[in-house]
């Protein structure tokens, strides 16, 4: 299967008084058509600054994509002009974020808001525009999407906003959806029925996923593909049952120890990760995840360890393999 | 919003109630009253006891004051009658009438320059803040904010005169009459009283601008793939208004205050100019008429902006 969307060496950097702050530093990856590649990992891993790279919408200043890639449909997107990435966004490749309380516009109506991509990428008119929009949002469950449609935001519960943004997303066919910790938000029941909704709307239109979450059970039950971030870096990737059953890397394997289990013993205390995540704007030498890490030895303070095949398509960026010893 | 109208209309008869006796009873405490201009005025001595009597009564000013304001509100309510001038004894709502167009007109024009002149610069700074153009915006919004219009008009009006022998077109007509002629005397005075507003405008609408430009349903228009000229006049400028307006409410007195000063500079027969000169003359029913006119377009326009948020902002509905 042809990836659909190929990043090769991505770097965003941030250049702020305290520093430069290296939020994605020389990230790679591939997305197949129709595939959901999760990226997880804690805050500031530099998840969502990947996928707001893809789409150029990093804040500049202070924001920066001083090296890398981003190959979509045999295009370099950090190469084209303003107007043919506007082409792209909202198009080709839509995106849904994490807040659906403050993501959508409060002074426009929702029929304008799902509308607007319709009308700007594939050339129709406002009457056309909002007939397509009122059978979106019939697809992502709000009924009586002709009245709904003249409501503004804040008529809207938290969970119909972001099936909003769903429609949103999917108003013009994209190849490709990128998910922000679409769920993060929300009440607990209303996360599945938006991630299922999400899941199933994605394989009707045959539309590739990137979903950008933290949450593992999410992965777990989503995904086809996962990428495990830290400080910047794609730690370790590989299909998600490589990497729930045979997780190499001790970040992932400390994520995993820190998932409760419903299963298991009560009394039995989670594994936390110790320490905090490494201040990015001053990266020690070596491995960034060394400080946090048990197995670590003299090597990891010196030298940074970059992905490395372990099994068929499943990678990690560590000295030592853990499993092994 | 039937309802939410006339709740706020009723409420402006307790606030014109206590403005009109605060205005009845202050104006009377200026020192100096009117029967001492007019027997001076009339080379009568301050001292001439009679006649001093004679006019006080035939003014009516002999009453208490509750007296006389009750007698004044007594006419107002049952035939809207302000009163008649001391001095000219016209009625004093024909005098207002034939003023009160010259003051809307600069306060309008002036509120118009305010507005146009403020809001692209504001939004320009914002988009391009921190550049050179963002600079020169704000640094004329602080020189717009630091000239006193009083002084700014004063030079207008002289400089001119003696550098080119230019002054500024005096004789003011009403509108209807000849607006070219109208037009040519209002555009200086209102720019100069707009100028002054639309430093704070700019600062505001800059402000709200960027604190706009941050939010996540902007990110969104981004990632839809719209253009920026469409995300800031779509997106962004319409929640970026909404506190612009409530200024708009503020501006009202100041601008009434404003026209007092500028109409005095460039004789325009306004309001403004009414007032001063009844002021010094101390035509109590004159003034008295003047302010609650006053008061009365303030909340006006006040209730008006509050109708414009329902407009602005779909959280903001008047049914109840």
């Amino acid at each position: 299967m042809p990836a659909i969307l190929q990043v090769k060496n991505l770097k965003t950097h941030f250049f702020t008084d305290a520093g430069v702050v290296k939020a994605v530093d020389g990230v790679s990856f591939d997305v197949q058509a129709g595939e959901t590649l999760a990226i997880v990992g804690e805050s500031g891993s530099g998840k969502s600054i990947t996928a707001l790279s893809i789409l150029g919408l990093i804040p500049s200043p202070p924001g920066e994509i001083i090296d890398g890639e981003v190959i979509f449909d045999g295009r370099d997107l950090l190469e084209l002009s303003d107007e043919e990435v506007r082409e792209v966004r909202g198009n080709q490749i839509a995106m849904i974020f994490q807040e659906p309380m403050t993501s959508l516009n409060p002074v426009l109506t929702i029929g304008e808001q799902v509308a607007e991509p319709i009308e700007v990428h594939k050339n129709l008119p406002r009457d056309a525009a909002m007939a397509r929009c009122v059978e979106l949002l019939a697809k992502v469950q709000i009924s009586d999407g002709e009245n709904r449609a003249r409501d503004y935001p804040h008529q809207f519960s938290g969970g119909m906003r972001q099936r909003v943004m769903i429609a949103m997303a999917l108003s013009c066919s994209p190849k490709l959806i990128i998910s922000d910790e679409p769920t993060t938000a929300l009440d607990v029941t209303v996360q599945a029925q938006v991630l299922e909704l999400l899941k199933e709307l994605t394989q009707e239109q045959g539309a590739a996923q990137i979903l950008i979450t933290h949450d593992l059970g999410v992965v777990a039950r989503y995904a086809d593909h996962v990428n495990v971030m830290y400080a910047g870096r794609i730690v370790e990737s590989g299909t998600a049952i490589s990497i729930y059953d045979d997780p190499r890397h001790p970040y992932t394997i400390g994520l995993m120890a820190s998932i409760p289990n419903l299963d298991d013993d009560v009394k039995e205390k989670l594994i936390p990760i110790e320490g905090q995540p490494p201040n990015l704007a001053k990266l020690p030498p070596g491995c960034p995840f060394r400080p946090r890490c048990r197995h670590a030895i003299d090597r990891c303070a010196v030298e940074r360890p970059e992905l490395e095949t372990v099994a068929d398509e499943h990678k990690k960026a560590c000295w030592i393999d853990v499993n092994g010893q | 919003m039937q309802t939410y109208l006339i709740r706020r209309l009723l409420a402006l008869i307790p606030t014109l109630f206590f403005a009109s006796i605060i205005v009845f009873s202050v104006i009377r405490l200026i020192p100096g009253d009117i029967i001492d201009l007019m027997l001076s005025e009339n080379d009568f001595g301050a001292s001439d006891r009679e006649t001093r009597a004679q006019i006080t009564e035939a003014l009516g000013l002999h009453e208490p004051i509750y007296v006389q304001y009750l007698v004044w509100a007594k006419k107002l309510v049952l035939h809207g009658d302000l009163g008649n001038s001391l001095w000219q004894d016209t009625p004093v709502i024909d005098d207002i009438k034939a003023r009160l167009p010259y003051t809307l007109e600069l306060g309008a024009l002036g509120l118009f320059f305010a507005l146009v002149i403020a809001i692209p610069i504001g939004i320009y700074s914002a988009i391009h803040q921190e550049t050179l153009g963002d600079h020169v915006g704000r640094t004329i919004s602080i020189l717009g904010l630091s000239i006193p219009s009083f002084w700014l008009g004063t030079m207008v009006v002289i400089m001119p005169a003696i550098w080119w022998g230019w002054s500024t077109p005096t004789g003011a007509v009403p509108f209807l009459d000849d607006p070219i002629r109208n037009l040519q005397v209002f555009l200086t005075p209102s720019l100069i009283l707009g100028l002054a507003l639309s430093a704070v405008t700019m600062r505001m609408t800059r402000t709200m601008m960027l604190e706009v430009l941050r939010q996540d349903y902007i990110r969104t228009a981004w990632a839809k793939g719209l253009k920026e000229r469409v995300i800031i006049l779509r997106h962004a400028m319409k929640n970026a208004l909404i506190p612009v307006i409530t200024l708009i409410g503020l501006f009202v007195p100041i601008l009434i205050g404003g026209t007092v000063i500028i109409e005095q500079i460039f004789t325009i027969p306004g309001i403004g100019q009414l007032l001063l000169e009844s002021v010094s003359a101390r035509d109590y029913p004159v003034i008295t008429g003047i302010f609650l006119v006053v008061g009365l377009i303030v909340i006006a326009t006040n209730l008006v902006v509050d109708l414009c948020y329902g407009f602005l902002d779909p959280k903001v509905r008047y049914d109840d």
